[in-house]
C-alpha cells in the first residue's frame, strides 16, 4: 500500500554534550573534545589566577592567617588572639562580600563551561528594581552561597588541580621526549633526586614522555568533565529542573500527537480517494450510459438526467473535501508545488514566491502548508485586502513562510483563535510567529520554523 | 473506419471495467487494460495503441507514476496521444506533461470528467487526432494567476483563450460565446500577439503554444 512516510522516531545519534561522552565515542581522539577541554584547563587556571588576586582584599586576612602559621611550624610565636582576629576578620569580609563577587564569576563560569558542556541556567530569581532589594534578595537565596562556594573551590582547588594536570600531562610530556636532545647540546636533566646527562641514560624519561603524552588527551578531558560536573552541581538552576524535563517530555508527546493526527487524516484522504470516490465515479459513469440509451425526453430519461447532475455534484463537493483533508500535491511535490496551488484557489490574488531549493521534513512541510492556507484564508475572511504576497525560503536552517497584504490591518491575536490556534501549530514543531498588524495596514505574518536536513 | 485502439491503465478495478465499458460503448478498441505504470509501459510496447488514457495515481507509490510513465514514453514515441486523468486540480502535473513535444496530442482532465460519457469520449478523440485538451477546471485556475503576460488579456481574451486550451475549434469556441467566427480569429490575433507569439513562418502550432504560455507562467 501507499508508501506514507510518519516522521521516524529520532534515533539518530546526537553529538556528545560533555568530554565524558566524547570520551567513549570511537572518533574522540580526533575530536575536537581533547582542544576544548584543555582549553577549558588553561582558562581555568588563568581565571583562578586573576580571581585570586581581584578578591585579595577580602581574602587577605586567611592568607595572612597562612604565613602566620607557617612562621609557628618554624618555630616563631604569634599571640592566639592575633590568629583569632585574623579568622575573625577573614570570615566577616568574605561572608560579607563573597557573595557580591560570587555573583558575576558565576555568571562568568556558566559561560565559560560552554565550552564543555551544555548550557547552565543560572537559579536566581528575578530581583526587580533597586539595589537593596537586590541585596536582599541575593543574601537570602540557596543560589547566591552555592555560587560562593563555588568560587572559593574555583580559587583554592580547581586552579591548582588544572594547573597540575595541564603541566604534568600536556608540559612534561614534550619536555621528557626532548631529554636527549637537551642532553646532546652538554645540558643536565634534573628529575627529583636523579640527574640525566647522556642522551642514552634519557631513554626511560622518553618513554615516560610518550606515555604521559598519549595519556594528556584523557587525562585532560576527564578533569574538564570533573570540573564541569561540578560547575553544575553548584551553578546550574536546581530548582526548575524537574519541571524542565517534564516540560520537554510534554513537547514531545504533543509533537507525536500531532504526527499521529497528520497520519490518520491522510489515511482517511486515501481511504476516500481509493474507495468512496472511485465508486461514485463509476456509479456516475454507468448513469450516464444509461442515459444515452434511454428513449429521449421519457421520464427515465428526465430521472437518470436529474441523477447524473446529482451525483456529478457529489463528487464534486467529495473532491473539494478530500483536497482539503491533505492535499495529495505537497507530499509528492512539497511546497514549490503546493503552495501555488493553494495561491491559486485563494479567493484574493495571491503572488507567490517559493525559493526553496530542497524537499523539507514531511513535518516541517505540513506546518508550512497550514499556516499559509490559515493565513489566506484569514486574510480572505478579515484583512479587506487586494493582494497578498505569500513567501517562502530557507534561512540556514529555519523556513521562513511569510504573508503580507495590504488590508486594513489591526489584526488582534486575543481576538480569536486562528492567529492563537497557528501559533501553537507552529510552536509544536519548535517554530515562532510574528506578527505586524498596525490599523491601515499592511499586515505581515512571519512563521519560522527549524527544520534540519536529516528531520 | 477502423477503430482507435487503447491501452487503459488505471488501479480502481471498478472503475477501469467502467472505463473500458464506455471506450467500447463509443467505438474505441480496448487492446489492453492495466493496474499500475509498468503495466502500462509493457502493454504500449506490446500493443502499439493509437491512444493511451493513464490515471496519474497509481501503484506502488500512489503518487504521480502514471504522469511520469506517460512522459517517458513520449520521449521514445513523441507521436502517442497520451490522456492523464487526474483527481486534482493540479497545474503543475499538467504543466509537466504539456512540455513533452509542445504538448500535441495531450489530454489532461479531472477524472470525474468520465462522468460525462459522450464528452469524454470526445476530448479522447480530439486528443488522438492531435488536439490538446486541458481541464476547464485547470485553465480556470490558470487563468486566475494575474501574472504577466496574462494580465494584458481582456476579460473576452481569457475566455477564449480557456476555450482553446479545451481544445475546441473556432467555429465551436464562437457557438460557446455566441459570437461569430471571424470574432473569435480576431480575438485568437490579439492573444497571440499579447502574448508575443507573432507568425513565424514555422510549422509549431501557435494555438497549442498560447496554451502553453499559460501552463509555463509561474506566478511570483
Amino acid at each position: 500500500m501507499n508508501k506514507e512516510t510518519t516522521a521516524p522516531p529520532e534515533d539518530r545519534k546526537t553529538p556528545p554534550g560533555t568530554p565524558w561522552e566524547a570520551l567513549r565515542r570511537p572518533r574522540f581522539l580526533w575530536s575536537l573534545w581533547p582542544w576544548r577541554s584543555l582549553g577549558y584547563l588553561a582558562s581555568t587556571v588563568l581565571t583562578g589566577t586573576v580571581l585570586a588576586v581581584l578578591i585579595s582584599p577580602i581574602t587577605f586576612p586567611f592568607l595572612s592567617l597562612g604565613s602566620a602559621l607557617e612562621e609557628m611550624v618554624q618555630g616563631q610565636n604569634h599571640p592566639t588572639w592575633f590568629l583569632a582576629v585574623l579568622l575573625g576578620l577573614g570570615l566577616a569580609l568574605l561572608l560579607a562580600f563573597g557573595p557580591l563577587v560570587s555573583v558575576p564569576v558565576a555568571r562568568l563560569e556558566r559561560w565559560r563551561v560552554r565550552l564543555v558542556h551544555p548550557r547552565l541556567r543560572s537559579g536566581h530569581r528575578p530581583t526587580g528594581k533597586g539595589a537593596l532589594r537586590w541585596v536582599r534578595i541575593r543574601y537570602t537565596e540557596a543560589a547566591t552561597w552555592r555560587e560562593f562556594a563555588y568560587l572559593l573551590l574555583l580559587v583554592v582547588v580547581f586552579g591548582y588541580v588544572s594547573w597540575t594536570v595541564v603541566y604534568l600531562f600536556v608540559l612534561m610530556g614534550p619536555f621528557l621526549i626532548a631529554s636527549p636532545l637537551i642532553t646532546a647540546f652538554g645540558e643536565t636533566v634534573a628529575l627529583f633526586p636523579w640527574e640525566f646527562d647522556t642522551p642514552a641514560s634519557t631513554l626511560p624519561l622518553v618513554a615516560a614522555g610518550l606515555v604521559l603524552l598519549v595519556a594528556a588527551p584523557y587525562a585532560v578531558a576527564v578533569t574538564a568533565h570533573a570540573h564541569a560536573a561540578l560547575a553544575r552541581l553548584l551553578l546550574d538552576d536546581r530548582g526548575t529542573e524537574g519541571l524542565r524535563s517534564e516540560l520537554v517530555e510534554v513537547t514531545r508527546s504533543r509533537a507525536r500527537l500531532v504526527d499521529a493526527f497528520e497520519t490518520e487524516r491522510r489515511r482517511i484522504e486515501r481511504d476516500l480517494h481509493d474507495g468512496a470516490q472511485q465508486q461514485l465515479i463509476s456509479l456516475a459513469m454507468q448513469v450516464g450510459l444509461a442515459r444515452m440509451d434511454a428513449p429521449p425526453g421519457s421520464d427515465m430519461e428526465r430521472t437518470l438526467t436529474s441523477v447524473h447532475a446529482q451525483a456529478k455534484e457529489i463528487i464534486g463537493s467529495l473532491r473539494e473535501i478530500v483536497h482539503g483533508i491533505h492535499p495529495k500535491v505537497l507530499s509528492d511535490r512539497g511546497l514549490p508545488a503546493a503552495l501555488p496551488e493553494l495561491a491559486d484557489r485563494s479567493a484574493v490574488p495571491v503572488r507567490t514566491r517559493v525559493d526553496l531549493s530542497r524537499r523539507l521534513p514531511v513535518h516541517v512541510e505540513n506546518t508550512a502548508y497550514y499556516v499559509a492556507a490559515e493565513s489566506l484564508s484569514n486574510v480572505t475572511k478579515h484583512a479587506g485586502a487586494t493582494g497578498v504576497r505569500l513567501n517562502a525560503s530557507l534561512d540556514g536552517d529555519t523556513l521562513v513562510l511569510e504573508t503580507i497584504d495590504d488590508g486594513q490591518g489591526g489584526a488582534d491575536p486575543d481576538g480569536g483563535t486562528g492567529l492563537t490556534g497557528l501559533a501553537d501549530r507552529v510552536a509544536v514543531v519548535g517554530g515562532r510567529i510574528w506578527l505586524s498588524s498596525p490599523p491601515g495596514g499592511p499586515t505581515r505574518l512571519r512563521a519560522e520554523i527549524p527544520c534540519h536536513p536529516s528531520g | 473506419m477502423s477503430s482507435i485502439r487503447v491501452v487503459l491503465a488505471e488501479d480502481g478495478a471498478l472503475l477501469r471495467e467502467g472505463l473500458a465499458g464506455l471506450l467500447q460503448r463509443f467505438g474505441f478498441a480496448v487492446a489492453a487494460s492495466v493496474g499500475d505504470a509498468e503495466a502500462l509501459v509493457a502493454a504500449v510496447e506490446e500493443h502499439e495503441p493509437d491512444l493511451v488514457v493513464t490515471d496519474i495515481r497509481m501503484p506502488p507509490d500512489f503518487s504521480d507514476e502514471g504522469l511520469r510513465a506517460a512522459v517517458r514514453m513520449r520521449r521514445t514515441r513523441p507521436a502517442l496521444p497520451v490522456v492523464a486523468l487526474s483527481q486534482y486540480v493540479e497545474s503543475s502535473y499538467a504543466a509537466e506533461l504539456l512540455d513533452s513535444q509542445n504538448g500535441h496530442g495531450i489530454g489532461y482532465v479531472l477524472k470525474e470528467r468520465v462522468v460525462d460519457v459522450a464528452d469524454f469520449a470526445d476530448t479522447l478523440r480530439r486528443v488522438h487526432g492531435g488536439g490538446t485538451v486541458i481541464d476547464p477546471a485547470v485553465v480556470r485556475q490558470l487563468v486566475r494567476r494575474r501574472s504577466t503576460p496574462l494580465e494584458r488579456l481582456s476579460e473576452r481574451e481569457r475566455e477564449v483563450l480557456s476555450l482553446l486550451a479545451e481544445g475546441h475549434s473556432n467555429a465551436r469556441i464562437a457557438r460557446d460565446l455566441v459570437v461569430s467566427e471571424p470574432t473569435v480569429g480576431k480575438h485568437i490575433g490579439n492573444i497571440l500577439a499579447k502574448l508575443d507569439l507573432p507568425p513565424d513562418g514555422t510549422d509549431v502550432d501557435r494555438r497549442v503554444m498560447a496554451v502553453l504560455t499559460y501552463l509555463r507562467e509561474q506566478p511570483d
